[in-house]
């Protein structure tokens, strides 16, 4: 232990603790701007300066760690003028328009100048010049906004693997963006917005279908479906002042019918299909492999993440055979919706109009891939982030908090517990084995409750085995089988994986990959900020959902039976093939 | 960083693709090496007298370094150049010494001459132009290098002459000696 005195009060913290985190042990609070717990301490910013007796320098206290000693003063007038000079420098060259932007509502840098008393700028310098990048699908990059703070570079680099974005040039000129400045759709990007989710400012944020839904709900030539992602009802509250982990399932429902959705359905749905059609995938490789004793893709890999699906086309094209052939829910469902759904009502597919509530923003570009037109045109036609969600909800001047709770329509808005969970890492692997290992012994998934508890949590790759005992017959050849599975979140830990895979050193049939820590419960359309604390609560908001249901596992999901008996026959059929399947093409990732 | 890029007399045109073999070449033996990007990039940018985006894609792929990143490098170092440099590199002096003395004169009339701006290059490919500060020779301000040679105490009316000299293929030799004459 080290003791040191902050404000004159004795502290006693961990050797290797940061004067910022002993501070805050303290309850003294450092105000910081560039740094991000477990992403970032760069002390590029020096917002969270301190005076150190013996120091010449205020000293950046998120980057330094405590001595013996140490003597820390946290509040002289030194290092308030001192912030607020380094604060007033950002706003003289922040080209914003606050009453307008985006970020209005939770600007980290709005609220630092809030938190310094701020009242006027004192220097007049050059503005970061403006230029506006809305060359993805998914992002909108506004390099005017931009305060250099490299959050959105880490975030790209470490947690993702993907290092899209970059400082490029000097000095005053280094601007934070693609390589050479140029649009973002020049350089390989899997749009998984973590960049916007970390972002303070509104440099960085999602490309708007906010105006699209309203046209079409404002068409009356069109029946306008909406489905919402598992991940949006544990996260959704946030939007209003909830604490992270408030399930809002039912008040989500009766605000979209309030907005003027003609139905309101549920990915959840196609969740629970798609179970049925992976799992079947996975034990037919299985079965051409110990069977047939033919070579087959395995590990097959998860394919519900569009980020990582990109991130693979981009940096693993060797591996695209072992990704699932399956679409990903949200364009499962949109197939379905226009097509068995419109049957149902009589329906033209261009008829339908269907609007997806995600937790992503790659779910925008996922949207737009011309593979996902099984219907005639495309099968989403517009895709909101929750926060998008929060922002109609309050233009449409409905009081969130107030409202009754209500059920999702049939048939597409029924699922499973089992759906519920793919908003969580190790989530969708769970889902899996408790049908995979139910067809394939009678008996239902052997763990408490129901959980693949190795797979739970936010460790950055999880394993866990299960060995196959007392089969159907017709699953014999899977007698005495330990399935090992993995699971990943994050791209640079589904990176250390696939390495390990492709090296030869570790062997799975299953490997589960979500591009966002924590999975879809942090992914980068979900409120701001999302950190360790948020996910868990998320998470465990989640489960609870799954518990609560009555139905745990999507193969015993009603209107999932319907669905095969009166139109798709049976998993990895004709129809299935057609609609609920795609294909992936390797991409230059330069 | 001098850049070589003119092939000697005697030597044949090198062509693009062994160019491009040679970096390959180079990306071979740094594949697995920690630290390469810098020397990799001073290496390739030997081999072309520039950086060309074409370079840099290979280069990223083989270091394992995104587009973006190798960018950002390229871009922070200000030896490092993305566009291709003439056959004669002419640097302006623009340390305290020089611009006082008359450097920035020189300059504009250089970029009027040769109607291009600083780190550009002429339309024939003879000449870029960039500036520099403080070669060491403040007592003859003010002061322009063209490729190794040093030119002082330049006035605006000479350089028409000055730069004469070099567009002549073969001639720079003569003008080395002759600028290394005026220096002793
Ligand atoms: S980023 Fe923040 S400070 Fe800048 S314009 Fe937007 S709200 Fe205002
Ligand atoms: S969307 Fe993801 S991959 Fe693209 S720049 Fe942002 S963090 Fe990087
Ligand atoms: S885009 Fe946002 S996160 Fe990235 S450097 Fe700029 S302000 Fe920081
Ligand atoms: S928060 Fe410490 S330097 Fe930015």
């Amino acid at each position: 232990m080290v003791r040191l005195t902050i404000n004159d009060t004795p502290v006693e913290v961990a050797e290797g603790t940061t004067v910022l985190h002993a501070a805050r042990q303290a309850g003294v609070r450092i105000p910081t701007l560039c740094y991000v717990e477990r992403l970032q301490a760069i002390g590029a910013c020096r917002v969270c300066v301190v005076e150190i007796e013996g120091m010449l320098n205020l000293a950046a206290s998120c980057s330094l760690p405590v001595r013996e000693g140490m003597r820390v003063r946290t509040n002289t007038r030194r290092v308030r003028e001192s912030r607020r000079l380094v604060v007033e420098l950002l706003l003289s060259e922040h080209d914003g328009d606050c009453q307008t932007c985006d970020r209005r509502e939770d600007c980290e840098l709005q609220a630092l100048s809030a938190e310094l008393g701020i009242r006027s700028i004192t220097y007049t310098g050059q503005k970061t010049r403006k230029r506006i990048d809305l060359s993805t699908p998914g992002l909108i990059r506004d390099h005017g906004k931009c305060i250099k703070c490299r959050r959105c570079v880490s975030v790209c680099a470490e947690t993702q693997h993907v290092g899209a974005l970059w400082a490029q040039g000097r000095g005053f000129d280094t601007a934070i963006g693609p390589a050479f400045n140029r649009e973002l759709s020049t350089v390989a990007c899997v749009q998984c917005g973590q960049c916007a989710a970390v972002c303070p400012v509104g440099a960085i944020t999602e490309q708007s279908h906010i105006e699209r839904v309203w046209d079409a709900i404002d068409d009356p030539h069109k029946h306008v479906v909406v489905q919402t992602a598992p991940a949006i009802r544990a996260a959704l509250g946030e939007c209003f002042g909830c604490p992270p982990g408030t399930l809002v399932t039912g008040k989500m429902t009766t605000a979209l019918h309030k907005l003027g959705f003609d139905a309101v359905f549920d990915t959840n749905f196609a969740a629970d299909l798609t179970i049925m059609e992976e799992g079947s995938e996975l034990l037919a490789r299985l079965r051409r492999t110990l069977v047939d004793g033919q070579p087959a893709a395995l590990p097959m890999f998860t394919s519900c993440s569009p980020g990582w699906i990109l991130f693979a086309e981009y940096f693993h094209p060797q591996i695209l055979p072992h990704l699932s052939t399956c679409k990903s829910p949200q364009q499962m469902f949109g197939a379905l919706a226009k097509t068995y759904y419109a049957e149902k009502l009589g329906l033209k597919p261009e008829q339908i109009f269907v609007a997806s509530v995600m937790p992503c923003t790659a779910k925008k570009f996922e949207c737009q891939r011309p593979e996902m037109n099984a219907s005639g045109g495309p099968d989403v036609d517009a895709v909101l982030t929750t926060r998008e969600l929060g922002k109609m909800i309050r233009a449409a001047g409905i009081d969130f908090l107030s409202l009754p709770e209500s059920e999702m329509d049939a048939p597409l808005g029924l699922s499973s517990g089992a759906a519920d969970i793919f908003a969580t890492t190790g989530g969708v692997m769970e889902a899996a084995l408790r049908t995979a290992y139910e067809v394939v012994t009678g008996r239902p998934l052997p763990l408490d409750n129901l959980h693949v508890a190795p797979v739970m949590g936010l460790t950055g790759v999880k394993e866990a085995s299960l060995v196959i005992e007392d089969t159907r017959p017709d699953w014999s050849f899977l007698e005495g089988v330990e399935l090992r599975v993995a699971v990943a979140h994050g791209l640079a830990n589904a990176q250390r994986l696939v390495d390990a895979v492709l090296a030869g050193e570790r062997q799975y049939h299953f490997i589960e990959v979500m591009t966002c820590p924590g999975g879809c419960i942090g992914g980068g359309g979900q409120p701001r900020f999302t950190n360790d604390t948020v996910r868990l609560a998320r998470i465990q908001a989640i489960y609870q959902e799954d518990e609560s249901k009555t139905l745990r596992k999507s193969h015993d999901n009603p209107a999932i039976a319907e669905l095969y008996a009166t139109f798709l026959g049976q998993p990895l059929g004709e129809r299935s093939h057609h609609l609920l399947h795609t294909k992936y093409h390797a991409r230059s990732a330069v | 960083m001098t850049v070589e890029s003119a092939p000697c007399a005697g030597c044949h045109e090198v062509t693009d693709a062994e160019r491009f073999a040679q970096l390959d070449d180079v990306l071979q033996q740094y594949r697995d090496v920690p630290g390469a990007l810098i020397p990799v990039l001073q290496i390739a940018q030997a081999i072309f007298g520039y950086l060309p985006d074409a370079a840099l894609r290979r280069i990223s792929t083989a270091l394992g370094k995104s587009f973006s990143e190798v960018a950002g490098v390229v871009g922070f170092y200000s030896f490092f150049t993305t566009v291709p440099r003439g056959r004669h590199l002419i640097r302006v002096c623009l340390g305290t010494a020089c611009y006082v003395r008359g450097g920035k004169d020189v300059l504009a009339a250089l970029r009027s001459a040769l109607r291009v701006e600083v780190g550009e290059t002429t339309a024939d490919q003879t000449f870029s132009l960039d500036v520099g500060r403080c070669f060491g020779a403040c007592g003859l301000a003010p002061v322009i290098m063209i490729d190794d040679d040093v030119h002082e105490r330049v006035r605006p009316g000479q350089l028409m002459g000055i730069l004469e000299k070099y567009r002549v293929p073969g001639a720079r030799d003569a003008v080395r000696r002759e600028a290394r004459q005026e220096t002793v």
